[in-house]
């Protein structure tokens, strides 16, 4: 049965998000204190939302994996934070953020969800400076900004290179007060392995505490899926080590819809792959390209002799090197979206013209910005970012160019949420990149900083009301419900399955198989063929894990390997999802590039007319088919068109 | 040029934070220059699982030098023999062809072993908790441009700012210290006017659990300052000494 309600409030773009705070219901003082929520997962979405929660006098149970909730991979997020803010007075406003995103987004967003995110991103900023988050001045003591992707005016905060780290602090700041205050309650080296629901809606989770292995229950009267994404499916990413979907893929198996799987940000600028026993990924910020510029050889015996040694990056002359972005995207230039960036070094490499050893890389130049602004102003602004790439290839960014080739880096898929943030499970929410509503098929850079914390801070503090207010009269929960003894037995049972395949393969092993097939067939360019290859590949890969998967040690006890298995028995259906996902879906948006559905000039072919919906996937049960739904999207207020960033 | 390389690593074994710990030797073949410090363990493990014995458990994640995460006591030094990165970002050309390579957890009192290489830092959560914040609530905020702040300032508080509280000052300290940890987050709140409010509370509160954690003293020997893969400076030390002393003074 379709579930599918998108709750968006009436009225004109730009009052809905008042409209839905003045009439929403609320829960006073006394009320909330009777209120147990459950967030799990402690990054910029899920630490923001239960600091907020906490201080408004819910109880709160917060949950990571890692042994402190600063660690979350938000950490990470390097280049900036995107609000309207307008202090350079280009001509930003409300408005162009939110035109920028859809349009960014390939028109694959909701227009209400995206309006609010602009609308509150300028409060993102203010919270963050009051907590003392230490961004990025002007020598007059006001706040700095830069360019990034997509826009055509400079709205992106920064602090160096590291606002991911400087936001997440500021929202673990405000966690640890709220902790202080016995406001919410923390539980490190936990990881939540399923959803309890009773009565049809959420009302808590099992979770496995990962020193001890012992299963724990927990009850509360809402769940936060605040988890992030799943770009680990591909096993190389630029996620961290730990990041997985395995949260999101419990809330699916359980009722909840899955949206867009198939809506995968591959990043232009990432380190290069380099050997087989690689394990991660690393990303070079988008802020790069703001002074770096893009190049392959023009002719293709340079890029071979390249290849193979016998010529230097600084041996090829200025009229042989083709500036690939600068030629086909004049308007844009070096800062096109990520999408057709990656999809840009993609072609230029399949062509014959990649560089480096593989062939699989591009040139990203900074010698013409170290001409212009002086080596001082590079390392000011890039500093860290070149000496993180210096280690990692042992080359000087200063005297070479940097090699770059596309990665996963972000799902704009993820858990369907109404406006509300409410997934199809009463009681459920889901928030931050773990959700799929604000990017559509492609998210701009600079952009999931600002999701996050829009979500944590300003969003869900007020839409969880609008559900709770109707459970006050509802006591806590115990745990020792049927329901709670049902869903440990079960995970209970699926832990005992793995640990007795005993085979021969490592977890990672498998791993890697499932990596290869995703890059091969569901990565940057797909086509019906392959997909359907991947689906079947698919089928032999979870084969694989199902009978030759051997974890050392015992289930009591911290069990990394044992941990990695459950999270790759999710990855292995993530994978599928979106390999049927991305074969249902024939056209190309954002991230998502249909081989067979492209301009004459390479670009991505929407086609509005049959495929302007979400896809919302409902689990079925073991080895069935989903069922896919459609949630259409209407653009009232603007005027689709064919992505242009030439002119 | 990048080559492969054969070596021994030396690993602290401990299967729980009570059991006796000891060293074990694994050799290693051909481990090419060009991976990370990481990735061999990667390459350890995989072995070890192959040949049916329990991986070596170590703390890990983002391996991109940000989350703390990661935290090894390589050849007697936090994150290793390289300067101003974290272990993840240790790369195996800074080792030679048959080096044998010391691995073990951090070692301090207010660090007690879980298993293997990994620690709990638990910790310096709750010396956050006790003030490394500034108390405001979600809400109700001036303009962020509302008040202007010296570039210079902002600039020494996003130095400070940049510790990512791996625990490798406490490691690397004698004395078991954890002062530049506190001093760095002191700082940072302390260079801010958004964080002078409450700078007196601030100090004493931190100081104060710290003391109660069981951290050591400070004696001013500046290995913390040597090992810190974010180059935290001990001036953010003397920052710390003169805001508790400050706020003793006007008690």
């Amino acid at each position: 049965m379709n579930k599918i309600n998108s709750k968006i409030p009436e009225g004109p773009l730009a009052e809905k998000w008042s409209n839905y705070k003045n009439h929403q219901k609320l829960v006073n003082p006394a009320n909330k204190r009777r209120l147990d929520i459950i967030v799990v997962g402690t990054g910029l979405a899920g630490a923001s939302a239960a600091a907020s929660l906490g201080e408004m006098g819910f109880n709160v149970l917060n949950f990571c994996i890692q042994d402190s909730p600063r660690r979350a991979h938000s950490i990470a997020a390097q280049g900036g934070i995107n609000a309207a803010k307008n202090y350079p007075n280009d001509g930003d406003s409300v408005y162009r953020l939110f035109y920028d995103t859809i349009k960014g987004g390939d028109y694959r967003a909701r227009e209400a969800n995206v309006y609010r995110l602009a609308e509150v991103s300028n409060s993102i900023i203010d919270q963050c400076v009051a907590q003392g988050v230490p961004f990025a001045r002007e020598y007059g003591g006001l706040l700095d900004n830069r360019s990034f992707g997509g826009a055509q005016v400079s709205r992106t905060f920064y602090a160096r290179g590291q606002t991911g780290q400087q936001l997440l602090l500021g929202a673990y700041s405000a966690l640890s007060r709220a902790v202080h205050k016995k406001q919410v309650k923390l539980y490190t080296r936990y990881e939540m392995v399923d959803l309890v629901i009773i009565d049809g809606r959420a009302r808590g989770i099992i979770a496995r505490n990962l020193v001890t292995g012992k299963l724990e229950r927990f009850a509360a009267h809402a769940v936060v899926i605040a988890t992030g994404g799943y770009g680990n499916t591909f096993f190389l990413s630029t996620n961290a080590m730990t990041s997985n979907g395995s949260a999101a893929w419990q809330c699916y198996k359980k009722g909840a819809y899955f949206a867009n799987p198939c809506m995968a940000q591959i990043h232009p600028t990432c380190i290069p792959v380099h050997g087989e026993f690689q394990s991660k990924l690393t990303l070079m910020s988008e802020s790069l390209r703001n002074d770096g510029r893009i190049w392959v050889p023009k002719k293709i015996e340079d890029a071979q002799a390249i290849r193979e040694g016998k010529l230097k990056p600084t041996d090829i002359k200025e009229e042989d090197r083709d500036y690939y972005l600068e030629r086909r995207y004049p308007a844009f230039g070096n800062l096109v979206p990520r999408d057709v960036a990656s999809r840009a070094a993609k072609e230029r490499c399949d062509a014959g013209y990649g560089v480096g050893n593989t062939g699989l890389a591009v040139y990203l130049d900074f010698a013409e910005a170290i001409n212009r602004l002086g080596r001082d102003v590079v390392e000011a602004r890039y500093g860290n970012l070149f000496q993180m790439y210096e280690k990692i290839v042992d080359d000087n960014p200063y005297e070479t160019p940097m090699m770059i080739y596309p990665a996963i880096h972000y799902t704009m898929g993820g858990i369907w949420v109404d406006y509300e943030l409410m997934t199809t499970v009463p009681g459920l929410f889901a928030i931050g990149e773990a959700n799929f509503s604000d990017h559509g098929a492609n998210r701009l850079g600079a952009s999931a900083l600002m999701q996050g914390l829009a979500d944590g801070y300003f969003v869900l503090p007020y839409t969880i009301q609008n559900y709770l207010a109707d459970q006050i009269s509802v006591p806590h929960f115990k745990t020792d419900a049927p329901e709670f003894e049902k869903a440990e037995k079960d995970i209970n049972d699926r832990i005992d399955r793995l640990m007795n395949i005993k085979g021969k393969h490592s977890v990672d092993h498998i791993h890697k198989e499932l990596g290869h097939v995703m890059w091969d067939f569901v990565g940057m360019g797909r086509d019906a063929e392959g997909l359907k290859k991947a689906i079947e590949k698919l089928k032999e890969v979870k084969k694989d894990f199902w009978t030759n998967l051997r974890i050392p040690g015992n289930k009591e006890t911290l069990n990394m390997e044992l941990e990695k298995a459950l999270r790759l028995a999710d990855f292995i259906e993530i994978g599928e999802l979106m390999a049927h996902d991305a074969l249902d879906r024939e056209e190309s948006c954002g991230g998502h590039f249909r081989l067979e559905h492209q301009t004459p000039e390479g670009e991505a072919l929407r086609h509005d007319d049959q495929f302007s919906y979400v896809s919302c996937w409902e689990y079925q049960g073991e080895d069935k088919d989903p069922v896919m739904y459609k949630e259409a999207l209407d653009y009232e207020f603007i005027v689709r068109q064919q992505r242009n960033y030439k002119s | 040029m990048d080559k492969d390389i054969n070596i021994k690593v030396k690993v602290w074994r401990q299967n729980g934070p009570t059991e006796k710990g000891h060293f074990e030797t694994y050799p290693l073949e051909n481990i090419s220059q060009g991976s990370s410090f990481l990735e061999m363990l990667d390459i350890l493990n995989e072995k070890l699982i192959n040949e049916g014995k329990e991986p070596v458990v170590f703390d890990h994640d983002c391996r991109e030098g940000i989350c703390g995460m990661c935290s090894l006591y390589i050849n007697g030094h936090p994150h290793g023999p390289d300067r101003g990165i974290t272990t993840c970002q240790l790369h195996m050309r800074r080792f030679n062809d048959g080096d044998t390579i010391t691995v073990e957890p951090w070692r301090s009192a207010g660090f007690p072993i879980i298993k293997d290489l990994m620690v709990d830092r638990t910790a310096f959560d709750k010396i956050m908790q006790a003030g490394g914040y500034v108390s405001v609530n979600t809400g109700g905020i001036p303009d962020a441009n509302a008040i202007p702040i010296p570039r210079d300032d902002a600039e020494m508080a996003m130095d400070a700012a940049a510790c990512i509280g791996c625990g490798a000052c406490v490691a690397a300290c004698k004395n078991g210290s954890a002062m530049l940890f506190v001093s760095a987050k002191v700082s940072q709140l302390a260079l801010l006017p958004q964080g002078r409010v409450e700078r007196k509370r601030r100090a004493k509160a931190m100081v104060a659990k710290m003391d109660e954690l069981g951290f050591g003293n400070c004696t001013n020997t500046g290995a913390c300052e040597v090992e810190c893969p974010k180059n935290i400076s001990i001036t953010n030390i003397a920052r710390l000494n003169r805001e508790f002393l400050k706020a003793k003074f006007a008690d």
